[in-house]
């Protein structure tokens, strides 16, 4: 064998190696339900804001804490406690995607990805929505 | 037939018929190309070839013709058109007509088929008995994106988009029964704000160009095959890889500084998916032109270079199919495709649209994918190659290493950003780990290492054979320099990235070390076996700009440095520090500054000016102070004031983009994080009046107010006043319960217009003070407002990046190399070679360097 055929083996073999190491690294998406039974592992926590509740943030008294309730597709909800700053367009957010780990009294996220229909002009119904309000106006 | 009225559809038809137009001409084109490349009789293949070139010419001009018509829909603001209805408005600004062209889908495919037209045309005139393979395979791709743009149905399915779609035909809304519907149609829903940007402009045009490019290869690959001249490809084909490389490596930087220098990202990678797709292609040219030139030298490595050829654009098809179908979904912040599913809830008939332009993309993929792997495998055997081994001292053998490890790299960052396309196959639910930016970090600085001592080594090594003597005794002081500055470097600016354990600081001290070994070995290699020919320098050159780019990856990721700590306001929670650290484990990196309150930030004293709008509606800057005075003398050692800024779009949401003050070691970038809406709130409070004479007190809910001096026609003031005016300034000293003491001076003026009151405010304690007037008995009426308005304030987060420039000056370095060596391996006349080289290097200094 040659020396570059051995080379080659030890590369995809550290290749396989990597990779299958970071299986352990990666998570899971979550619901409510799922995160709160394996509390203080992190996972992605899919929901949406629940309006019904208070968003808390104050960024005088404190820049870096958010609080809001988020319930997920099943209905379940939680508390979130964010510790930056509040993301712009999260009362107009559609969908939440957070990062973080569940905690007995809420899920302590690390980042935020909202999903916002604005973002989205191949959105249909978001479409439809800005050219009614558009033509309903004059 | 309804007639509406005001449409202008004349564009529109016209455009769709020279998509149909370019369509089919870039069928025959393909058909030509291909007949002709298997007609032996050369008369015929003469008369397939001239049949090819007219048809694809037609097919060029009918490109630009359809991106005229683009244009002219957007430029006029034709909402008709569903493609200016979505992408422009009335208020955007001329310049980025542009950048709203290639915002949508239809529009950068349609960028994509322009730069093949141009490079087809050119190598039509270049290629000379490579054309007709080479460029039936580009006519084949030319076909396949312009199904993507045709929008005609077949049946049931609808064939890609066009860009001359009605808005009525697109959009269900009851307003379309009108006939005279565009009268209610006044205004479009614009380019997306984050958008609205020079880089926006420049940056898809180059990084296209580089996508394009990436054909070049695959397409000489194809021919190599086909002619079953195996070997021959490679020389003509070269010069046009190192182009692809200059440009793809260029626009995806330019990226990266695009990110950084206007989005909040932080940063200028983060490894989302978006940015992986376009690097992993690079990879792979990268390694394929290594084992090109080992071929060319040696004759080993030509099976590696037809492999890395097919891959390179292979992944550019991947790539797309990632980044266009809305598969990455949650996983990129760049995504702005919704995936099939998530639009389930809109109409059937567009969701079969969306689907359809997936499985177009897909097949797209798949059809230049399988056969040219197929065509490689089944003529493997007959590609020649040398079955003697390289030798261990020589450069061939360390250059495919290289190689190897660039692909190996290719592909662990490509399994990684597949996840959700394995999700999607398996039904499994796998999300990114904790870290994201780390888990691919810690593999590429071991990456970053063994490159620096390849680039480094190889450089030094001859082909077939090098000896010990040689190469022993030029590597002295390449050695002995970079131990003295690594040592230098650790005594004087050490690494602090605790963040990770001792174990990834020392890879990052292991990889500066090799990063800046090959800088030194590669820029002396120049001087002591070039002789300090810099014309025939590329590949040195080349390698200590990319190494130089490492080492300013290292550094100012490493040593980045969060100043806007909520500690200093005394407002934050406190947080475990981690006692190896200075940092804070837990970095709460946002900072409220109140209006007009200096802050401490790091060593600089910052305060909130004021906020003012910007030109562009909706845009509204804040003006952020940073001093930093001498401790010993107190004199100001420096100051500038930064202005990012907030953008709020017409429905509310917010968009934020960073200020940055550069110095030639570091920048200090800031953005706002969180900022009031002050739209949404109303001062309800009222002035209440009190009588006072000097030296009178006046109470507030937190403190009091002393009334000083009465100064009549003060000097410097605020405002200008004609000579003639009469002003009345109150002095009014405040004091908190805190004990905190401030200053008011409201204005009474009487000029020609009579009396007006100017306020002064007290933003800290939320306090108004107007100046009332003057009673008969001389005493001042003062009218003091506590506001229950929200106190003014910004929400910031600031970082200081060292030696971010030498990312930006490595990488200038590098594409400069990269032409150097195209140069030297194309046929280039001299005035050529002096137009791209200089009009190259002017270009990318500016981008990189000067502009923003």
């Amino acid at each position: 064998m040659k020396k570059t055929h051995i080379i080659m083996l030890v590369g995809i073999a550290a290749l396989i190696v990597g990779l299958l190491s970071y299986s352990t690294d990666f998570s899971t998406y979550d619901t409510v339900v799922s995160a709160k039974a394996k509390q203080g592992k992190f996972v992605h926590l899919i929901a949406r804001l629940d309006k019904s509740q208070p968003v808390e943030y104050d960024a005088i008294k404190n820049p870096n804490y958010l609080s809001f309730y988020a319930v997920d597709s099943l209905g379940s909800q939680t508390k979130v406690v964010f510790r930056n700053s509040k993301p712009a367009d999260l009362e107009k957010s559609e969908r939440i995607v957070m990062k973080g780990k569940m905690t007995a009294d809420y899920f302590d996220c690390s980042s935020i990805l909202l999903k916002c229909p604005s973002k989205y002009k191949d959105d249909e119904k978001e479409l439809q929505k800005s050219m009614q309000q558009q033509t309903s106006m004059n | 037939m309804i007639k509406f009225e005001g449409e202008h559809l004349l564009p529109g038809q016209t455009g769709n018929f020279f998509i149909i137009l370019a369509l089919v001409a870039a069928l025959i084109a393909t058909l030509s190309f291909f007949k002709a490349s298997y007609s032996k009789d050369t008369i015929e293949k003469n008369n397939w070839l001239k049949t090819a070139r007219i048809a694809f010419t037609i097919q060029t001009a009918s490109v630009l013709i359809v991106f005229g018509f683009i244009f002219y829909i957007c430029s006029h603001h034709l909402y008709e058109y569903m493609y200016a209805y979505k992408h422009t408005s009335n208020e955007l600004e001329y310049k980025y007509l542009l950048a709203c062209i290639w915002e949508g889908q239809e529009g950068s495919f349609l960028l994509w088929t322009i730069w093949h037209s141009i490079l087809g045309i050119i190598l039509i005139k270049k290629s000379k008995e490579w054309e007709a393979p080479v460029m039936s395979v580009i006519s084949f791709a030319q076909f396949f994106l312009l199904l993507m743009i045709l929008g005609v149905y077949i049946g049931n399915i609808k064939i890609g988009n066009s860009p001359f779609a009605l808005t009525r035909n697109e959009i269900p809304a009851p307003i379309f029964n009108r006939l005279d519907y565009l009268t209610f149609i006044k205004d479009g829903v614009g380019l997306n704000v984050l958008l609205r940007n020079y880089w926006m402009v420049i940056h898809p045009p180059i990084l296209f160009l580089g996508f394009a490019s990436t054909i070049i290869p695959f397409a000489y690959a194809y021919a190599g095959i086909q002619t079953k001249r195996y070997a021959d490809w490679v020389k003509p084909v070269l010069p046009w890889v190192l182009m692809s490389a200059c440009i793809l490596g260029v626009g995806i930087m330019m990226g990266g500084k695009w990110a950084y220098g206007s989005l909040n990202f932080g940063g200028y990678w983060a490894w989302d998916p978006v940015e992986n797709a376009s690097l992993v292609p690079w990879l792979l040219l990268i390694a394929g032109m290594h084992t090109m030139v080992i071929y060319k030298a040696t004759g080993h490595s030509l099976r590696a270079s037809y492999l890395f050829a097919i891959l390179t654009f292979v992944f550019i098809l991947y790539s797309t199919f990632l980044t266009r179908t809305g598969i990455l979904g949650d996983t990129s912040v760049h995504a702005f495709t919704e995936t099939g599913e998530d639009i389930s809830f809109s109409l059937l008939g567009k969701l079969f649209s969306f689907k359809a332009m997936n499985a177009l993309i897909f097949s797209y993929f798949i059809v230049f994918t399988v056969p040219s792997l197929f065509l490689l495998f089944k003529n493997y055997k007959k590609i020649p190659a040398i079955h003697k081994e390289e030798n261990t001292n020589s450069r061939e053998f360390w250059m495919f290493i290289g190689s190897l490890v660039f692909f190996l790299t290719a592909m662990f960052i490509i399994a990684k950003t597949s996840v959700p396309v394995y999700n999607k196959i398996m039904g499994t639910k796998i999300a990114p780990p904790e870290d994201v930016e780390f888990s691919y970090n810690k593999i590429i600085v071991l990456v970053a290492i063994i490159i620096g001592l390849l680039t480094a080594l190889t450089q030094y090594l001859k082909y077939k054979d090098t000896s010990r003597n040689y190469f022993l005794k030029k590597m002295v002081w390449p050695t002995a320099i970079t131990i003295a500055v690594m040592i230098l470097l650790s005594v004087f600016y050490p690494f602090t990235f605790y963040k990770h354990g001792l174990g990834f600081l020392g890879a990052i001290y292991v990889a500066a070390f090799a990063a800046i070994y090959s800088v030194i070995a590669n820029l002396m290699y120049i001087w002591t076996v070039q002789k300090g020919k810099i014309l025939h320098a590329g590949s040195p050159v080349a390698h200590a700009g990319f190494t130089l780019m490492i080492v300013g990856m290292l550094i100012s990721s490493a040593n980045k440095e969060v100043i806007s700590n909520s500690g200093v306001n005394g407002i934050a929670l406190p947080v475990g520090k981690d006692p190896m650290t200075k940092q804070q484990d837990d970095p709460r990196e946002n900072l409220s500054l109140i209006r007009q309150i200096p802050t401490a930030m790091a060593n600089y004293k910052v305060t909130y000016i004021k906020d003012s709008a910007g030109n562009e509606k909706g845009k509204k800057f804040y003006e952020l102070y940073f001093e930093k005075k001498d401790s010993a003398s107190g004199k100001i050692k420096e100051q500038f004031t930064l202005l990012p800024d907030v953008y709020q779009m017409k429905d509310n949401s917010m968009s934020s983009n960073p200020s940055t003050r550069s110095y030639l070691t570091k920048d200090i970038f800031t953005y706002v994080s969180y900022a009031l809406n002050k739209n949404e709130e109303k001062d309800t409070a009222r002035f209440k009046e009190h009588v006072m004479a000097h030296g009178d007190t006046a109470f507030y809910s937190n403190g009091y107010l002393v009334l000083g001096d009465v100064i009549k026609n003060a000097k410097n003031l605020k405002i200008k006043l004609e000579p003639k005016d009469i002003s009345l300034m109150a002095e009014l000293g405040i004091v908190s319960k805190d004990t905190m003491h401030y200053k008011a001076t409201p204005l009474i003026i009487v000029d020609s217009l009579g009396i007006r009151q100017i306020d002064d405010t007290v933003y800290a304690q939320n306090l108004y003070v107007r100046f009332m007037g003057v009673n008969a008995d001389q005493k001042i009426r003062i009218g003091i407002k506590e506001s229950d308005k929200l106190i003014d304030f910004v929400t910031i987060k600031a970082y200081v990046f060292p030696m971010i420039n030498l990312v930006w000056l490595g990488l200038v370095v590098m594409a400069l190399g990269i032409l150097l060596s195209m140069l030297k391996r194309g046929t280039f006349k001299n005035w050529q070679k002096a137009i791209i080289l200089i009009g190259g290097t002017l270009f990318i200094f500016y981008m990189f360097l000067i502009a923003g």
